[in-house]
């Protein structure tokens, strides 16, 4: 019967397109005799340009009032209200795209692949926070990033975690970025929009893996207060750095700390430093002995960390889908006959040769080659500098936020009773 | 008591020599970028000369139903009595029953105009970018119904999930002043 369609098809076809083969249009439109209008093809504008711009002066304004009321005002509720307001517009109105976090993404392609250019508002929402971090700690974490807003909303009893396990899951975020920058550079893919485990919460609407993932990370909120933006967000590594050395950074206490340990249960996020106790550093041994080793060690970790790399790379590239591909046709060649594989098929269709193709794989698995052994040293290096921090001393009398680690959310500076 | 301020003084020494190089790298950063920076936006759209119909832009959006929908190019339309796009190679009756129609949710409205010409219009309410009329017509008719990506239902994402799977990479970043990619003109596919 298809058959039999498919000739009749033709049929049709030949003898109406013979006269206006020159045009190249099977049927060529007719020429109506009783005034009929031909609609035109509804093509609706996409957002203006305008109003991404007005996100950025949203944002703009958002981290200063954050900075302000965290800083000046030392506002814990203005704070919370401020993060409120950054869920309902930046999640769910703006249905969490673009933010910070992604747009590391967009500025390492846009270095890697000439051809491709960044929009001015991803990389303006790149830059602005942490040129905010820098001078004000990270005020983008209290009250501007729709992300951290809604898992700390539901922040209920959050419980203690002991020191090495906060040490070791705050390495997951490194490993986040540096795959997340190779596979943008790369131009594979984007894991951070990809995995984003609250963007289907602001849209309602998501695959089913993803909205467990969600869900899961807020149910595990409510105890291990912001469970992402410590062990997975990759935007807080250079968060970190930038707000380990910023010039004001929020302060528990208005004037001079009296010791009175009222804010020592204050922080969920365990980023408030105790003061250090002299005698008993000196009495545990950790002295420049062990520094030096740890010093020494950390060429080893990073050579470490590029042979992990090196070696890693082969399987890191099947990530990308035209390497995939490739590897696929050549390890089994039989997959050609299989009428289900759409890509196997496109392939073919496409006419581009396998010699093309198994090219432009190996130029891609050349890129990840190097890559990953950067992304292997950089993690290498981490890896070394959080042991050889863990015995370096400082000297402190007070309770102070760990500048690095704080989101500047305000919590502690209720708890301090000392008045201005 | 003067030892304590020496040594505050160097950890503000070196806090500040290290802010100043973060700022620096943070100001090349940008400014690298910055050269690369256009003004305009972009969006994801579809090449229709490239699509193959593959069907994934039904499944694979992020939004339920697809921000992907056909759309028409009414220049290119044969206006055929016979539609490709419309009905099912195996249609008993060219008549708008439901059995005969190829769009699985029906959206596409049959008009008669004059004979033996009729209007095909697209729902875009009902469409869910499956594709299957687009491969009936660009096989058998003109091709002139053809997926877009609808750009007041598409979010925009940072990276577009169907552009990641599409098998003949015909989704790409376009400039959102020319956000559209309607076939008009029939030159520009070599094949029909």
């Amino acid at each position: 019967m298809k058959k039999l369609k498919y000739i009749f098809f033709i049929f049709y076809l030949l003898t109406f397109t013979l006269p206006v083969l020159a045009q190249q249009q099977r049927f060529p439109k007719p020429e109506f005799e009783s005034g009929y209008v031909q609609p035109s093809t509804q093509t609706p504008e996409p957002r203006a340009l305008s109003l991404e711009y007005f996100d950025v002066l949203v944002l703009l304004v958002v981290l200063s009032l954050a900075t302000w009321l965290a800083i000046k005002k030392r506002s814990r509720q203005g704070i919370l209200w401020l993060s409120v307001f950054t869920l309902i517009y930046f999640g769910f109105y703006r249905n969490g795209c673009i933010c910070s976090i992604g747009a590391i993404q967009n500025v390492a392609l846009s270095f890697a692949d000439p051809t491709y250019a960044i929009s001015l508002t991803a990389l303006l929402f790149f830059i602005l926070p942490l040129a905010f971090t820098l001078f004000f700690g990270r005020t983008f974490c209290a009250g501007a990033c729709p992300l951290g807003a809604i898992q700390d909303v539901v922040i209920i009893k959050p419980i203690s975690l002991p020191k090495w396990l906060n040490k070791t899951l705050g390495l997951i975020p490194y490993i986040y970025l540096s795959l997340a920058v190779l596979f943008a550079a790369t131009g594979t893919d984007f894991i951070i929009c990809r995995y984003d485990p609250f963007v289907g919460i602001f849209r309602m609407d998501a695959k089913f893996h993803m909205v467990v993932l969600g869900i899961s990370f807020l149910l595990m909120g409510m105890f291990v207060a912001r469970p992402y933006c410590r062990f997975f967000c990759p935007y807080s590594v250079l968060l970190n750095w930038m707000s380990r050395f910023s010039k004001w950074h929020l302060s528990i206490t208005p004037a001079a700390c009296i010791q009175c340990k009222l804010c020592t249960n204050s922080c969920p996020f365990d980023a408030i430093d105790y003061p250090t106790n002299e005698k008993e550093v000196l009495k545990s041994g950790l002295g420049p002995k062990r520094f030096l080793v740890y010093a020494l060690l950390i060429p080893l970790w990073i050579a470490a960390g590029v042979l992990v790399g090196k070696q890693s790379h082969t399987w890191l590239s099947k990530a990308n889908p035209d390497v995939y591909l490739a590897e696929l046709l050549i390890s089994n060649p039989e997959i050609k006959n299989d009428p289900d594989n759409i890509d196997v098929q496109t392939f073919l269709a496409s006419g581009k040769t396998m010699e093309t193709l198994v090219q432009e794989a190996e130029i891609l698995r050349g890129k990840f080659y190097i890559g990953s052994m950067i992304a292997g040293g950089f993690l290498g290096l981490v890896i070394g500098m959080t042991l050889l921090n863990t015995v370096v001393f400082r000297k402190r009398q007070d309770y102070v936020p760990h500048k690095g680690n704080c989101f500047s959310c305000g919590r502690c500076m209720d708890y301090c009773p000392v008045e201005k | 008591m003067e030892d304590k301020s020496k040594s505050k003084n160097r950890r503000e020494f070196i806090q500040s020599g290290v802010r100043l190089s973060l700022a620096l790298a943070l100001g090349s950063v940008s400014g690298l970028a910055l050269s690369k920076v256009v003004k305009d936006d972009y969006v994801w759209q579809i090449d229709p000369f490239e699509c193959t119909q593959c069907g994934r832009c039904a499944t694979d959006c992020i939004m339920s139903p697809s921000a992907v929908k056909c759309v028409h190019a009414y220049d290119l339309c044969g206006y055929c009595d016979l539609c490709g796009g419309y009905f099912k190679p195996d249609a008993n009756a060219l008549s708008t029953a439901a059995e005969n129609q190829l769009c699985p949710t029906a959206a596409i409205e049959r008009k008669f105009i004059e004979e033996p010409y009729f209007e095909y219009i697209i729902n875009e309410d009902l469409c869910i970018g499956c594709a299957k009329c687009v491969e009936g017509c660009t096989s058998f008719g003109n091709g002139s119904l053809h997926l877009q990506i609808i750009h007041d239902i598409c979010l925009n994402c940072n990276e577009c999930s169907i552009a990641r799977v599409c098998p003949s990479d015909a989704i790409k970043r376009v400039k959102a002043s020319e956000a559209y990619h309607i076939k008009g003109d029939f030159s520009k596919n070599p094949e029909s």
